[in-house]
C-alpha cells in the first residue's frame, strides 16, 4: 500500500524545518559549503534555548564575513582576527548576554592568534567557533596556518613544504592546554551524526556562558571544495581521510 | 563647595573618565601615558560606579576591544602613546567606518619608529587627516592643561555620540606628566542598559522580537551604496566644522604678528608673547582646541589683520600646512619648531618671529 | 505493523545541487534533477520518493537550509 506523499507532508508531520532564527537570504557560500551547516546549527541552538534576544554575535574577515546576513541576531562585524578582542569587551560590559565568535582558521590562527590566546587564557566567558578548512577560501585559495603537509593552495601551488613554508597549527590543542578554556573541542559536520553531535557542542557552549564557566571553543573541521578543487561529497572523503588523521575529532577538555 | 586636586595629567583623565560615566577602559601601558591604567587600576572602580577597567595584550586588542564595547551602545575609552596609536589605527578606521563613538587619547612623544618617550607634537597629520585607510576624520581636541585634560574627556564622549565618531584628545608627554590643580567635577551615573537601548537604537544590545536585528559593520561591497555611505560619511564631517570649531586667542585684538599653537606648545606661545610686547611687537595667539574641525576660518580673518604668522608646534612641521591652507597667501607663515622630543623655549619663539616672520 | 513514510520538501530555488543530501540519504531516495534552477543548479529532489523514512539526515547536512522533512506512521496490512 503507498501512501500519497501529499497526505504525509502535512503541519502535524513536520520533523524538521528551517530555523527561524535564519534569514530569508540565500547563502552566499559555494555549493557544499560547510560554512552553511555550521550557520544553520548555531540558528537552531539559538532557537532551541530561547535566547535571540539575548545574544550578541561577533562575525569574522574571511568567507564567513556575510554571516550577519543570515542570522537574526545582533551583530558586529569584526576586523581581521580581533572577533576575540570585541567578544571580550561585549561580554564584560555586557554580562547578561551571550557573546558567540565566528571565526575561519586565517582569522582565528593566523592574524589573530594573540587576540584568540589571550581571550582564552583569560577565560573570558564566551563561546568560540572556529570552521578550519584549511585554506583561505574568501581570498581564492591560499595557505592557511593549518594547510596540511603536502596540500596545495595557491600560495604554496606544490603542496605545503614545512621546511619553506613552516608547519600547520593545532592551535585547538594549544587553547586547550590554557587555564582559561573550560571546554575544548574538535567536531565536524559531513555526516548528520557528525552534524547532531556538533550541535550538541555548541548547545553546551551557550550553557557553559550560563554557568560562568570559561571560554568554550569548538573546532569544527570543515571542506573548501572550492578551494581545495573537489565535489563536495570528494571533500567529505579527502576530509576523513587527510583532515581527520591530523585533526582527530572529539573532546580534548571538558570540565 | 569645589573640589580641588593636585594631579598629573594622566591621573586627570582617569579620574575624569571614572566621573563622566564611562563604561570601559581597554588599554596597554606606554611611557608617557601608563599612570592612566595605573590610576584607574588603583582606583578599582569596577567596585563603585562599574567601570570595567581591562588590560588588554595589545594596543590592537585594546583598540578592538573598544569596537566591541562602543558597538553596544557603551562609553569606551583608551589612551596610548604615539607608537601604539599607529598600532591603533587600523581599529581607528573600522570605527570610523562602522561610525562608532568612543574616546582615544594620545599622550604624543617623539617619533619616528620607537622614538624617544619625550613630549612632541609629530602625530599631528595622523591625527587630523584620518590616520587609517579610507576617506575618514577622527575628532581632534587638543588639551593645553591638566584641567582640560579632564574636561576634555566628557567633551569627547559628547561629540563623539552626538556625530556617532571616534574622537582623540591630542596630548603629549608634557601635559600627561605635568602636575597642576584640577576642579573635579561630580560624578554622574553611567548609562543604563535600558537608556542606551532607548538612546542608541543601532546598538548591538540584543535583538528583541519589535525590531530588525541590528548589524555593526564597516563592509558594503556594493560600490555604489558605499559611495552613498561615503558621502553621507563628508557631510557629517561637514556637520562638524560648521558645529564644533573650538579655539582661543590672546591678545589678538592687536596683533600684528600672530602665532598659531596647540596644546603644550601654545603654552609656551603665551610667554612668547608676553617677552615679544616687552620688545614692542605686538604679538598675538591662536590656539586651536580642536584640531578637527579646524580653525580655518577664524585663523583666515586673522591674516587680513596681521604682517605675519608663525605656526608653532614640537614637530619637523605638519600644524604649519593648515594654517597656510587657512591663509590661502594672504600673508606669510612660517613653521618653527624643535623635535626628537625637545620642547623650545619661549625665547626661541621670540627669536623666531624676529627672524623668519618680521626680518625674513 | 506500523511502518514509517517519510517525505521532503525541496527549497529547488535556494538549493545548490550540491548532493551532500544525496550522499546522506540511507534510502536512495534524493537524487538531482534534470532540470536547473534559476542559478544553473541541477537542485536536489524526490527521486525515489516511496523508499523515504523521514529521517532528516538529509536537512541535517544541507549547508542551505533548504530541505523541510515530514514523516508519519502509516498501518501495513498484514
Amino acid at each position: 500500500m503507498s501512501v500519497d506523499i501529499k497526505d504525509i507532508i502535512k503541519p502535524e508531520n513536520l520533523v524538521y524545518k528551517k530555523s527561524s532564527v535564519l534569514t530569508d537570504n540565500v547563502m552566499h557560500y559555494c555549493p557544499g559549503c560547510s560554512h552553511g551547516v555550521a550557520a544553520k546549527l548555531i540558528a537552531e541552538v539559538i532557537e532551541e534555548l530561547g535566547i535571540q534576544r539575548e545574544v550578541i554575535a561577533i562575525a569574522p574577515v574571511g568567507c564567513s564575513v556575510l554571516l550577519y546576513n543570515y542570522l537574526q541576531v545582533d551583530w558586529q562585524e569584526a576586523a581581521h582576527g580581533r572577533a576575540p578582542a570585541l567578544g571580550t569587551a561585549v561580554k564584560r560590559l555586557r554580562p547578561d548576554r551571550y557573546v558567540v565568535t565566528y571565526q575561519g582558521d586565517g582569522d582565528l590562527a593566523a592574524i589573530g592568534t594573540a587576540e584568540t590566546i589571550h581571550a582564552c587564557n583569560r577565560g573570558e566567558n564566551i563561546l568560540m567557533i572556529f570552521i578550519n578548512n584549511g585554506i583561505y577560501g574568501m581570498t581564492g585559495g591560499q595557505m592557511a596556518p593549518t594547510t596540511l603537509e603536502g596540500m596545495k593552495a595557491s600560495t604554496c601551488p606544490f603542496g605545503r613544504d614545512l621546511e619553506h613554508d613552516g608547519n600547520p597549527l593545532k592551535i585547538t590543542e594549544l587553547i586547550a592546554q590554557l587555564p582559561g578554556t573550560c571546554y575544548v573541542t574538535r567536531q565536524s559536520v559531513h555526516t548528520a551524526a557528525a552534524v547532531r553531535k556538533t550541535k550538541k557542542a555548541i548547545i553546551k557552549g551557550f550553557q557553559n556562558q550560563k554557568a560562568e564557566k570559561g571560554t568554550s571553543f569548538i573546532e569544527i573541521v570543515s571542506t573548501c571544495s572550492s578551494g581545495w578543487k573537489l565535489t563536495p561529497a570528494q571533500s567529505n572523503k579527502w576530509m576523513e581521510e587527510h583532515m581527520f588523521p591530523f585533526y582527530p575529532l572529539g573532546d580534548i577538555k571538558d570540565r | 563647595m569645589k573640589e580641588i586636586r593636585l594631579m598629573k595629567g594622566n591621573e586627570a583623565i582617569a579620574e575624569a573618565a571614572i566621573r563622566c560615566g564611562v563604561d570601559g577602559y581597554f588599554g596597554y601601558p606606554i611611557t608617557p601615558q601608563s599612570e592612566v591604567m595605573e590610576t584607574l587600576m588603583a582606583l578599582q572602580p569596577w567596585k563603585t560606579t562599574g567601570m570595567v577597567v581591562l588590560q588588554a595584550e595589545s594596543e590592537t586588542a585594546s583598540i578592538n576591544m573598544l569596537y566591541g564595547g562602543a558597538a553596544c551602545g557603551k562609553k569606551v575609552m583608551t589612551s596610548s602613546s604615539s607608537p601604539g596609536i599607529s598600532l591603533m589605527q587600523e581599529g581607528m578606521t573600522y570605527l570610523a567606518g562602522a561610525e562608532l563613538p568612543c574616546v582615544v587619547a594620545n599622550v604624543v612623544r617623539g617619533g619616528p619608529g620607537l622614538g624617544t618617550i619625550q613630549p612632541a607634537q609629530s602625530d599631528y597629520f595622523q591625527s587630523v587627516k584620518g590616520g587609517g585607510h579610507g576617506d575618514y576624520h577622527l575628532i581632534v581636541l587638543a588639551p593645553a592643561s591638566v584641567q582640560e585634560m579632564a574636561d576634555f574627556v566628557e567633551l569627547a564622549f559628547d561629540l563623539a555620540f552626538k556625530y556617532r565618531n571616534p574622537a582623540l584628545i591630542l596630548s603629549d608627554g608634557m601635559i600627561g606628566q605635568m602636575m597642576e590643580k584640577v576642579e573635579m567635577k561630580p560624578y554622574k551615573p553611567r548609562w543604563t542598559n535600558d537608556e542606551i537601548e532607548q538612546m542608541h537604537p543601532w546598538a548591538t544590545t540584543g535583538k528583541p522580537e519589535n525590531r530588525k536585528y541590528n548589524i555593526v559593520t564597516s563592509l558594503e561591497l556594493d560600490s555604489a551604496r558605499f559611495e552613498v555611505f561615503n558621502e553621507k560619511l563628508q557631510r557629517k564631517y561637514q556637520q562638524i566644522r560648521d558645529n564644533e570649531v573650538r579655539y582661543e586667542t590672546f591678545e589678538c585684538d592687536d596683533a600684528e604678528y600672530l602665532l598659531v599653537a596647540y596644546g603644550s606648545s601654545a603654552r609656551i606661545c603665551q610667554k612668547s608673547i608676553q617677552l615679544l610686547r616687552e620688545q614692542g611687537i605686538k604679538a598675538g595667539l591662536l590656539r586651536p582646541i580642536t584640531l578637527f574641525p579646524f580653525p580655518t576660518k577664524e585663523i583666515n580673518a586673522l591674516a587680513s589683520r596681521v604682517k605675519g604668522i608663525l605656526s608653532v608646534e614640537m614637530s619637523a612641521g605638519q600644524l604649519v600646512e593648515d594654517v597656510r591652507l587657512a591663509v590661502n597667501g594672504k600673508v606669510k607663515v612660517e613653521h618653527y619648531g624643535r623635535c626628537g622630543g625637545m620642547i623650545h623655549s619661549p625665547e626661541e619663539v621670540v627669536e623666531a618671529v624676529k627672524q623668519k616672520i618680521i626680518g625674513g | 505493523m506500523a511502518k514509517i513514510k517519510g517525505a521532503i520538501v525541496v527549497d529547488a530555488v535556494a538549493c545548490k545541487g550540491c548532493a551532500l543530501c544525496v550522499e546522506a540519504c540511507p534510502s536512495k531516495t534524493i537524487g538531482l534533477a534534470k532540470e536547473v534552477n534559476a542559478k544553473g543548479y541541477n537542485f536536489a529532489y524526490m527521486a525515489v520518493p516511496d523508499t523515504c523514512i523521514g529521517c532528516a539526515n538529509c536537512a541535517m547536512v544541507c549547508p542551505d537550509s533548504c530541505i523541510t522533512v515530514y514523516k508519519m506512521k502509516v498501518a501495513e496490512p498484514a
